[in-house]
């Protein structure tokens, strides 16, 4: 009878004991963004788990805390007078975690993996780089014929369809990075679980607890341990914004690393503080023209529609939180490259334009709608927008507000008139902006194709002169952004790291919003807690 | 009670494969594909992955796959977690939230039933007006909206406890109080009605008039009558209760199944939704027969078999 009684009591206890395990708390703790979705580095097509995977591997080349590529596993590297072969030369005793030596088959595999289509791996694409890649990748030839050479154990070579100046910086990005052939050959799928993980980067995974953490501790296995300041890192899942600040607020975390940890409506009230820390990033949030049907077919239209923006008024009334108004699709700020001055803001330009096409003061325009998924910033910039064009051309637009699944496939069906959209870039250099539009490719959305702006691309990879590369892109992007407008740019996205100076070092705002984990240091012995 | 037992579970078997294909049918049916992403994927890479997870072919070839991978045991791999089997999240995510759960299912009983019966005993006072009035408040504030205030107050202004997380038992108050408040109301306002029929009914008129003190009369007589409807009705709130809110898990950081239910769909998670909806429907049946167990040891007129 007691035990009866007790036995509901008794089974919460235990319920208790086993969920709720007090563990040290880890010696940097961050708030990482929703649950990574995997760690394997062929499969990752986001930054929160791409952050993670720098910090579980490590590339050939790797960014230093300021997002500057510095030899990674190689030790030093040289390109050929035509800039199209690099040959890497790996550091001496590289090593896995699990003691195995590390070589340049390791990284053959790895690569290959990733362009097998089997491994149906979403960001293959940035492999295309490489000689017969896209090819091996679509299934036509072998694996033999992509230009990837192990010369010897130590030596790999690497031949490049166009010459790539950024090609250093390039392979520090998730999908170039290794994976250890024998553990993903034995556990299959189940190769990133803890127990079976096996990498070659700073740290090692010791724990992954679904959408709570994924515990890193330091690899002393790694070629340059005594580097590594920070025993163990916690990396926190969570998804909201608010709790991720108040985990934040409460000391329960130490850093925030991303923007979305930060509830939009108190950015403003946090810029000054001595912990807020803002940079530019290489990102910009635009509209899509869909050009395949009235009356966005009309390029008249789409630079009416574009010249009537007020963009200063959306960052300063919506946004808030100092976005620098986009002109070009590119941010500044990659080295040696000057985005178009894009369109300025011209009311009049933009009614002539108008009446031109048939619509004197927005008489007679079909009713077309914005299509945006659903988020509160996203329906304020179209709310913005819709009263622009309604004050300013006489148009009245629609709002179309659909769930993210739905969204993304209106964009793909090209269902809309006009679609909000953002891209974030995936390496410092034009490229990564610019041939999203070229004809045909998944990402252009728009239905737009324009031979001039192919061939334009398609020369620019051609060049090996750098300087003259960037001339033929400006080129292009002024194409784009000034003349053609499938798109038209509004805002750069702006990055923010919260963090306390004064206990942390090794953390600086940069394009890429790249923040290797195993660069962080203490500032002074942290009190206990 | 063994027939009773064999019935129960004979008809809940077409119960719970119907609402697993209508689970399965309605998340494939509904616009945009699990594989998607603001990044195109290449059509080459999405049809190995549909085909990876049974997810090629017709809607009807594809829901004969899936039931049968159920049959034997196996609720697939999630489609947004690669490599992650459906089970394998549940197994993870499921304790955490019947931890939580079981502690607002005891705060929503014990707080709720004592004090349903204190109104009732004082029925037409000022007590019973302000406890009335609380319950319905308790009822009325959403959890989005009392999870933030309680972390705001708690948290921040009074320093007492932590404003998130999970691994310590001073984390778990805050989300546990607030899953349950709201329950806590209903449950009181179900005991109140209950006990208020009671009390009128002749043999507790009998009891009273043979001199049975009020409390005695309250507690011992005719709370075990009055508290028949709040039975019925924790059957669904236990299941409910048990697997988690998504408010509650992402202002607390809690890594349970309650998030799954929401972001599952969101993500057209086909597999995971299906599985947690099958994790749902398990408990509720489970819940509902013990209700009406529950139901019949407190009324002898009621019998399983009838």
């Amino acid at each position: 009878m007691t035990l009866r009684r007790d036995l509901p009591g008794l089974l919460l206890a235990c319920l208790v004991l086993t969920s709720c395990q007090t563990r040290p708390r880890a010696d940097l703790v961050l708030c990482n963004g929703a649950e990574p979705q995997t760690l394997d580095p062929a499969l990752v097509s986001g930054q929160l788990e791409g952050r993670l995977c720098a910090t579980l591997y490590e590339g050939l080349t790797r960014k230093d805390p300021k997002g500057k590529p510095v030899p990674g596993v190689a030790e030093k590297w040289s390109v050929s007078p035509d800039g199209r072969t690099y040959t890497f030369t790996l550091r001496d005793h590289a090593q896995w975690s699990n003691g195995d030596p590390l070589t340049a088959e390791d990284f053959r595999y790895s690569w290959l993996r990733a362009l097998n289509p089997a491994t149906a791996s979403p960001y293959a694409e940035i492999l295309f780089f490489v000689d017969g890649a896209e090819d091996y990748h679509s299934g036509r030839t072998d694996p033999e014929t992509v230009g990837i050479r192990v010369i010897d154990p130590l030596t790999l070579e690497v031949k490049l369809r166009h010459p790539t100046p950024f090609f250093p910086s390039l392979i520090t990005f998730t999908t170039y990075l290794p994976v250890h052939r024998a553990t993903v050959e034995k556990f299959g799928d189940r190769w990133t679980r803890p127990e079976n993980w096996v990498g070659n980067g700073p740290y090692c995974l010791l724990d992954w607890k679904i959408n709570d953490r994924v515990s890193l501790v330091k690899n002393p296995k790694y070629h340059h341990p005594g580097n590594i300041q920070l025993r163990r890192i916690d990396a926190l899942s969570v998804a909201r914004a608010s709790t991720a600040f108040n985990l934040y607020c409460s000391g329960q975390a130490d850093l925030l690393l991303d923007k979305g940890m930060i509830p939009s409506l108190i950015l403003p009230q946090l810029r000054g503080r001595p912990d807020f820390h803002p940079g530019p990033l290489l990102a910009t949030y635009f509209y899509r023209f869909n050009v395949t049907r009235p009356p966005f077919n009309d390029p008249r239209i789409r630079r009416a529609f574009a010249l009537a923006i007020d963009k200063e008024a959306i960052t300063e009334k919506v946004t808030r939180g100092g976005e620098p108004v986009a002109q070009a699709l590119t941010p500044r700020g990659i080295n040696g490259y000057q985005p178009p001055e894009g369109l300025p803001r011209d009311v009049e330009t933009a009614r002539g334009l108008l009446r031109q096409a048939g619509y004197p003061d927005g008489r007679g325009f079909p009713r077309v709608s914005i299509l945006y998924n659903k988020s509160e910033l996203n329906e304020q910039i179209a709310i913005e927008i819709q009263a622009q064009w309604k004050r300013d051309l006489g148009i009245e637009v629609d709002l179309r507000n659909q769930e993210w699944a739905t969204y993304l496939r209106s964009l793909d069906e090209l269902d809309f008139d006009i679609a909000r959209s953002s891209w974030v870039g995936d390496y410092d250099d034009p490229n990564t902006f610019l041939d999203c539009f070229v004809t045909g490719r998944g990402n252009n959305r728009t239905g737009w194709s324009n031979s001039r702006y192919d061939s334009l691309l398609a020369s620019a990879l051609a060049e090996p002169n750098p300087a003259r590369r960037f001339q033929i892109l400006q080129q292009a992007e002024t194409l784009l952004v000034t003349e053609a407008l499938p798109i038209f740019p509004i805002y750069h996205f702006v990055g923010v790291l919260m963090f306390n100076p004064d206990r942390w070092d090794g953390l600086y705002p940069n394009l890429l919003d790249e923040h290797p984990l195993a660069e962080i240091k203490p500032r002074a012995i942290r009190s206990s807690k | 009670m063994f027939p009773f037992l064999a019935r129960r579970f004979l008809s809940s078997i077409p119960v719970l494969f119907s609402v697993l294909v209508l689970c399965f049918l309605l998340v494939r049916i509904a616009p945009g594909s699990p594989f998607a992403s603001e990044r195109a994927l290449d059509p080459v890479t999405k049809s190995l992955l549909e085909e990876k997870y049974g997810l090629s072919g017709s809607l009807p070839s594809q829901i004969l796959r899936y039931t049968g991978h159920v049959i034997q045991g196996d609720l697939g791999e999630s489609l947004k977690f690669r490599g992650r089997t459906v089970t394998e999240i549940i197994a993870q995510s499921l304790p955490r939230s019947l931890l939580l759960g079981s502690i607002s299912f005891s705060l929503a009983l014990g707080l709720g039933i004592p004090l349903g019966a204190w109104a009732a005993a004082r029925n037409g006072t000022t007590s019973d007006t302000v406890l009335n009035a609380l319950a319905l408040l308790t009822l009325s504030i959403p959890t989005f909206v009392l999870a933030p205030l309680s972390v705001l107050l708690f948290a921040f202004h009074l320093h007492l406890l932590p404003p998130a997380g999970w691994g310590s038992l001073q984390q778990l108050l805050l989300p546990s109080f607030c899953l349950a408040i709201p329950f806590i109301g209903s449950c009181a306002r179900l005991t109140r009605s209950g006990l208020l029929q009671t009390l009128r009914s002749d043999y507790i008129r009998t009891a009273r008039s043979k001199g049975v003190p009020e409390s005695k009369l309250v507690f011992l007589h005719a709370l075990r009558p009055a508290v028949l409807p709040l039975v019925a009705y924790a059957g669904p709130l236990a299941a409910n209760i048990l697997t988690g809110s998504l408010v509650v898990e992402e202002v607390f950081a809690i890594p349970g199944i309650g998030q799954f239910f929401v972001n599952g769909v969101m993500n057209r998670d086909v597999l995971m939704v299906s599985g947690v909806v099958l994790v749902y429907c398990l408990l509720l049946l489970f819940f509902n027969l013990v209700a009406d167990w529950l139901t019949a040891l407190l009324d002898p007129r009621i019998r399983l078999s009838a």
